[in-house]
């Protein structure tokens, strides 16, 4: 009789189809008690396309066969590369502050999906190989950990349980970030041959073709030409979206997303409206046809410096004065806070406007010029409500104030709507939840976890729902809206109402054709 | 020499090596990892002098813990200060003459031994009782909190109901402290001598495990990092080598670690 080998690691990582159950929305968000394994099911899909893994670098053929060897040897590359990992891995006392504040434990209560749970599975094989405890005592003292198949596994399903969204770190005494861990360990698994397909297929098409969506040059002009028809046909006026024009004042450049997805493209329409409007000459570009940078994702520096590159290529060939990027929230970390360090300052841009500004500083700047006018009562249908996206929150700043970040896009809103209201104080700002699908887990095949990570914001929504009639949720990043637009329909809502701030300019902008100003 | 009457002495000067040493050597190692990129957690400040402030909340406020769970803070709070009293007051047994801006703070360290064992109480029960943090809680974090209880349920004996020679006990600490240590009588209270032992035992083990979060907590570039990534540089020192290195392996044809420049990409996409 043959033996069924439990240890096999392709059996440890299948992927199942799984239905998504919805939280039951109550309005309120409540500590759940803990249930053992109950998102182990949640597994995102491996990447087997062999030609995408060798443009990426990596093993083409499953688990490498050394792969403890492999594993170690890049554990201690990423403790010697991150301070932040490094100290991550000896600091933590388990007081069990974060414990309590990750959606994802939230919404599926399994105690692997507490942050400082999360963060011990990559401890327990730290004390257990880096350690002189572990080295006297191996796995016995009880805190550390073989590292075999299973707790591979372990890894590989939790760690691509967490959308890096740093909500833990804001409550760490310590500071502790689970998405430093969490990055290292990505790139740990990926050394070994567990890749993640829906990122990594993506890193791939960004690095090769230079988008996520893998557009090639000829469909990103169609697609603008399209968007420029709807623009005509929506205003009856010409507004351009011109597309690699050397000497324009601004290279613009925003997550391939909002070339034609749902509810992205409203915001593009927003953003053609804003420069044509000013009287700004801008220009995107089809070599840096994206603005989101999913090298972020794991600490793998050269894939996001590659990503990075293009934007900067691209404004020096363009000869451009300033760079504006669009609605994306690891856009902006990785351009306003890694940029600088990956590729040195814009130094050639206009020294007005030194480095990359995001179009919501960009838009409000223009209405407290006068260079543009909104008319709120075209916005009266609605009322508004605005979600922090996790990585501008927590990984940057805007208009170089401390909470820049909150406040300019709050108040670009009240520009463009009479009716604004935010949701329960525990749920925004820093303490913002995220949409549930960041940092690679928007694929399909992990939509039942997205369903429950997005459990706590629908809860805080739900509550100015019922107070206040909140029908629309404003968003300045394209993964919470692919993520949002997907899961309203499944809580009972329409997806019409989640759109980007940039969609209520666009509705609200007063456009005239300029006659010899 | 007599060394029996001197092994206490011994065991005193080898945990408090361990102790100085150890610590130094982990900062050190912490510090000899570099920071790649500028990670801190928003809203930060944006200049190095916001950024002092935001550390001396956290040092001195627990500020980050505030926002999480008041009663831990509270109770957290109540436990590193009375060990901070506790502490000060134990000076007396290695500083002749004892300060006098110290010797103020001697009363309240008394009621500071009570609050320090009813803290650690509380902070026990709930590693039992909260579901969440009894999962996450391992061996060495029940090893910790009844060390240091035992630590000061041995003190409050010693002050309450055994009181020790303290004459004897003043006389051997300070030589010790002075480096000019004397041998221990014969007799020497037992409480004293458990009480020692697992101060020792504590230091010792201070540097190697999780109580280093002392001094952890003052570099972790989630807080300590200025937020002003826009304006000025931060330079990864290994990007450049680790930049070189992927050059030499990139591969045209794959495609593999190809950095593409504009002009290789457009012979690539026709455009």
């Amino acid at each position: 009789m043959e033996e069924v080998d439990k240890k096999d690691i392709n059996d440890l990582l299948k992927w199942k189809k799984i239905k998504p159950e919805v939280p039951e929305l109550t309005g309120n968000i409540s500590v759940p008690e803990i249930k053992l394994w109950a998102s182990l099911d949640y597994k995102s899909q491996l990447l087997k396309q062999k030609d995408a893994l060798k443009r990426l670098g990596l093993p083409s053929d499953g688990l490498v066969p050394d792969w403890k060897n492999k594993f170690l040897a890049k554990m201690g590359e990423m403790l010697k590369k991150y301070r932040s990992v490094r100290l991550f891995m000896d600091i933590c006392v388990r007081c069990g502050a974060c414990a309590d504040k990750c959606h994802y434990f939230l919404g599926t209560k399994d105690p692997l999906n507490m942050p400082v749970a999360r963060q011990e599975l990559m401890r327990r094989v730290y004390r257990r190989y880096f350690t002189i405890s572990g080295r006297l005592f191996g796995s016995r003292l009880g805190s550390a950990d073989e590292l075999d198949e299973e707790m591979l596994a372990l890894w590989y399903t939790y760690f691509y349980q967490c959308s890096e969204c740093r909500r833990c770190s804001v409550f760490c005494p310590y500071g502790i970030d689970t998405a430093e861990i969490t990055m290292a360990a990505r790139e740990i698994l990926n050394s070994v041959g567990l890749v993640q397909k829906y990122t990594y297929e993506i890193v791939d098409k960004a690095q090769n073709i230079g988008n996520n969506l893998g557009m090639v040059p000829d469909a990103i002009v169609n697609s603008i030409e399209f968007v420029q028809d709807d623009l005509k046909e929506q205003t009856g006026i010409d507004i351009k979206i011109p597309i690699d024009e050397v000497g324009a004042e601004v290279l613009f450049v925003t997550p391939s997303a909002d070339f034609f997805a749902s509810p992205h493209i409203e915001s593009l329409y927003g953003y053609a409206k804003v420069f044509h409007q000013a009287g700004i000459s801008w220009t995107m570009s089809t070599y840096a046809s994206e603005g989101g940078n999913f090298g972020l994702f794991s600490h793998n520096y050269n894939q996001m410096k590659i990503i990075n590159k293009r934007i900067w290529d691209a404004a020096k060939e363009l000869k451009v004065k300033r760079v504006v990027c669009g609605e994306c929230g690891h856009m902006w970390r990785v351009l306003s806070s890694f940029s600088n360090t990956m590729w040195g300052p814009f130094d050639w841009l206009d020294q007005r406007y030194p480095a990359p500004q995001h179009i919501c500083e960009f838009t409000l700047d223009l209405i407290n010029s006068g260079a543009i006018k909104l008319d709120k009562t075209a916005n009266d249908d609605l009322t508004v409500t605005f979600h922090d996206s996790c990585q501008v929150a927590r990984g940057s700043e805007l208009g170089g104030k401390i909470d820049g970040q909150f406040e300019i896009p709050r108040a670009l809103i009240r520009e463009c709507v009479n009716r604004f209201v935010d949701m329960h104080e525990d749920t925004i700002r820093e303490k913002t939840y995220c949409c549930g699908a960041g940092q690679g887990l928007l694929g399909d095949d992990m939509l039942p976890l997205r369903v429950k990570g997005a459990m706590p914001r629908m809860q805080a929504l739900k509550r100015v729902k019922d107070s206040h009639d909140v029908n629309f949720l404003a968003l300045i990043c394209a993964i919470c809206k692919a993520q949002m637009s997907k899961i309203f329909p499944l809580y009972g809502y329409p997806m019409e109402e989640v759109g980007g701030i940039l969609q209520l300019v666009s509705r609200s902008i007063v456009l005239r054709n300029k006659e010899g100003v | 020499m007599n060394i029996s009457g001197h092994a206490l002495n011994m065991a005193i000067y080898f945990s408090a090596l361990l102790f100085f040493a150890g610590i130094s050597f982990r900062i050190a190692g912490w510090l000899s990892v570099p920071n790649p990129l500028k990670i801190p957690t928003t809203p930060a400040p944006l200049t190095p002098a916001g950024t002092v402030a935001r550390m001396l909340g956290e040092l001195l406020f627990f500020r980050s813990l505030w926002k999480a769970d008041k009663l831990l803070w509270a109770v957290g709070y109540i436990f590193h200060l009375s060990l901070l009293l506790v502490v000060l007051r134990h000076l007396r047994y290695f500083l002749y003459p004892v300060p006098e801006s110290i010797l103020r703070f001697s009363d309240i360290g008394i009621y500071a031994g009570f609050t320090l064992a009813a803290s650690l109480l509380y902070l026990l029960a709930r590693r039992l009782i909260i579901d969440r943090v009894a999962y996450i809680s391992n061996v060495m974090d029940y090893f910790y909190l009844l060390l240091i209880i035992l630590i000061s349920m041995t003190g409050l004996l010693m002050k309450f109901f055994f009181r020790p020679n303290l004459i004897e006990i003043k006389d051997l600490m300070l030589h010790a402290a002075a480096l000019d240590p004397i041998a221990m009588s014969a007799g020497m209270s037992i409480f004293f001598l458990v009480h020692l032992s697992m101060v020792m035992l504590l230091a010792a083990l201070f540097p190697f495990g999780k109580l280093m979060h002392a001094g952890g907590v003052l570099i972790s570039p989630t807080r300590a990092m200025v937020n002003n990534a826009r304006r000025s540089r931060h330079i990864n020192p290994w990007a450049e080598k680790e930049w070189d290195t992927m050059l030499s392996e990139a591969d045209k044809e794959t495609g593999a670690y190809m950095p593409w420049s504009p002009e290789q990409w457009r012979d690539r996409w026709k455009r």
